[in-house]
């Protein structure tokens, strides 16, 4: 069982909209998800983290209720997705990895026949769909076909068509990915004002960045196994020293550097094309490199970050 | 940019709120209409000739055939004895290879795309839909194009003289009979197709189906064993329905030609709702 979280705590008993415990799903022998536990209070944001493959779109799939699971238990609202499918999933605003808009209707009506599924009146939907449109900044798009949207656009429809039925969690799968930068910003931002607006978000993602910017709480998932969990900071904070170090020696001195460098930080990592030193001081740890008379190709001191977590529990970085 | 005027946040709207309350089972939400309304509203987008085709091929089947051979085959015996014109003989039969044609194009191909190409079907389970609904408003849907195919077939017979009972007209509620028991099937089997020569298969079998069961011949040519075969297809219990319903004679045999079709949509419907939420609810 995870812990309620401090703010949770502070109110009193939190209210859960999602509790998972010893979650797992199995196909054939390979376990996609093994055994993993959490609870989401409502209005938190909450990050599944893990690189690809790691189990997050299938951990998502159960909680909507369009993958069974192999066992333990799962309640959505109080309720078991895999028993009242459709009444769990008209609390969801649920945004594939891949956008599935329908391509047949115009941009407007992609957000009215997806109301209508979740037995919407017109004399919402309508109003409702334009205000949507507004939010996600495609309001001149109306009446245009689909598939003249650029892959930004439609993210944002997508988004947009996952809050007609105004849930009260919106499970994001991958949100931001294969978005250039500012498309990625917008889309952020966006979210950030469904959070205000006490939307619970699921999110999954292996841009430890986006992690840090949008989520309060977050797991660290590899291979269907929780490695970690707590807000970004405090995962920062026990599992990686405040700043880190990052040196280039040429691809064939990086690997036979370590012993040089032994001593420096608290700790040493070795990647294929640099060394990063784990240090409260990063400019220090740089001088002392100096000192040493080592000479790096380039150097470079940072904060600590999420991806500097995820080396730490896994041994290997979250993108390859 | 600007903000959300009222907030898509919780529980702004009392009709939001209601549908999320509303209870159902895990595989139907009372909700059919919304997928149907979604196709009517992406049929006014699609591409209408390959809808008018589906029409024409049985008229211009009965015009050449009909017109054509029938001036060579003179008359024939129809059901029940009396003697008919050879298009009057096989304008029924058309009439249920079109309610087929169209069932069949709008259950299997469409449903194909839908399914393998526009992630259509994964789109509305996301939603309180469930697979039930889903079946439902597509085979309404192929149901539709169904009616409205045999209602202008009928209308063509009308118009070359070959209706003769006012029972003619019961063929358009059996020939949209004849539809739901296609299309409840091909969706069900479209979803074990997963290239395009696959879904080829389709045709192979429609094609000979087509051209053999008795719609331009009667039955009694083929030796026994071939006639038992012929009779165990759909098309055949379609053909010899409408036939019998044009000249307005009914035997026992009605019966069983209905029946054969309920019983071909019960399990049809059974057999799709099974493989989508196979299919999309793992």
């Amino acid at each position: 069982m995870s812990t309620p979280n401090s703010s949770a705590a502070a109110t009193g008993a939190p209210q859960y909209v999602i509790t998972a415990e010893n979650l797992t799903k199995r196909y054939g022998d390979v376990a996609a998800v093994d055994g993993i536990s959490f609870s989401v209070p409502a209005g938190e944001a909450f990050g599944l983290l893990g690189p690809n493959g790691a189990g997050k779109s299938t951990t998502m799939k159960m909680i909507g209720g369009v993958s069974q699971r192999t066992s333990g238990t799962l309640r959505i609202m109080g309720l078991d997705p895999d028993q009242n499918g459709p009444e769990v999933r008209a609390h969801l605003g649920v945004v594939p990895q891949q956008d599935n808009l329908d391509e047949e209707l115009k941009v407007r009506d992609n957000l009215l026949v997806y109301g209508r599924y979740f037995g919407l009146p017109m004399s919402y939907l309508k109003p409702k769909a334009d205000e949507l449109l507004e939010f996600a900044q495609l309001t001149d798009k109306a009446k245009s076909k689909v598939d003249a949207l650029s892959g930004g656009m439609k993210r944002r429809l997508t988004i947009a068509r996952s809050l007609i039925n105004e849930p009260r969690i919106l499970l994001l799968d991958e949100p931001t990915t294969g978005l250039d930068p500012q498309a990625r910003h917008i889309l952020w931002d966006r979210l950030f004002r469904l959070k205000e607006q006490g939307v619970t978000l699921i999110l999954t993602t292996h841009y430890m960045d986006e992690a840090e910017q949008l989520c309060d709480r977050l797991i660290v998932v590899d291979k269907g196994k929780i490695m970690a969990e707590g807000s970004p900071a405090s995962l920062i904070r026990e599992y990686s020293t405040r700043e880190v170090l990052e040196l280039r020696f040429g691809s064939e001195r990086n690997a036979t550097i370590g012993a040089e460098l032994e001593g420096i930080g608290e700790r040493l990592e070795t990647l294929p094309d640099r060394v990063l030193i784990y240090a409260h001081d990063g400019e220090a740890a740089l001088e002392e490199v100096s000192a040493r008379g080592l000479r790096p190709v380039t150097s470079l001191v940072r904060r600590s970050s999420l991806e500097d977590v995820f080396l730490r529990l896994t041994g290997r970085s979250l993108v390859d | 940019m600007s903000a959300v005027t009222t907030g898509p946040g919780p529980a702004s709207h009392s009709v939001t709120e209601a549908a999320r309350n509303r209870h159902f089972g895990p595989l139907y939400s009372r909700n059919v209409r919304a997928v149907i309304a979604r196709g009517l509203m992406a049929t006014k987008s699609s591409n209408w000739m390959v809808m008018l085709s589906g029409f024409f091929e049985p008229v211009l089947y009965l015009i050449s055939m009909g017109v054509g051979l029938g001036a060579i085959v003179g008359s024939v015996q129809g059901p029940g004895g009396g003697e008919i014109s050879y298009a009057a003989y096989i304008a029924p039969a058309l009439l249920a290879v079109s309610a087929m044609n169209g069932a069949v194009y709008d259950s299997t191909w469409n449903v194909f795309f839908k399914m393998n190409f526009a992630k259509l079907y994964q789109g509305m389970l996301y939603t309180s839909l469930g697979p039930l609904d889903v079946a439902m408003g597509e085979i309404f849907l192929a149901l539709l194009r169904g009616l409205m195919y045999a209602t202008g077939f009928t209308a063509v017979m009308g118009l070359m003289g070959l209706i003769t009972t006012p029972w003619a007209i019961l063929m358009i509620p059996a020939a949209v009979l004849i539809a739901f028991g296609f299309a409840s099937f091909g969706m069900g089997i479209t979803s074990y197709m997963k290239t395009f020569q696959q879904m080829d298969w389709i045709n192979f079998v429609m094609l000979p189906m087509f051209l053999f069961s008795a719609t331009f011949y009667p039955l009694s040519v083929y030796p026994q064993p071939i006639q038992w075969f012929i009779q165990a297809m759909p098309l055949w219990h379609g053909v010899e329905l409408l036939r019998q319903i044009s000249v307005g004679v009914f035997t026992p045999a009605t019966a069983v030609h209905i029946g054969y079709y309920l019983v071909m949509i019960v399990l049809g419907v059974l057999l799709t709702t099974g493989r989508l939420r196979k299919l999309f609810l793992k």
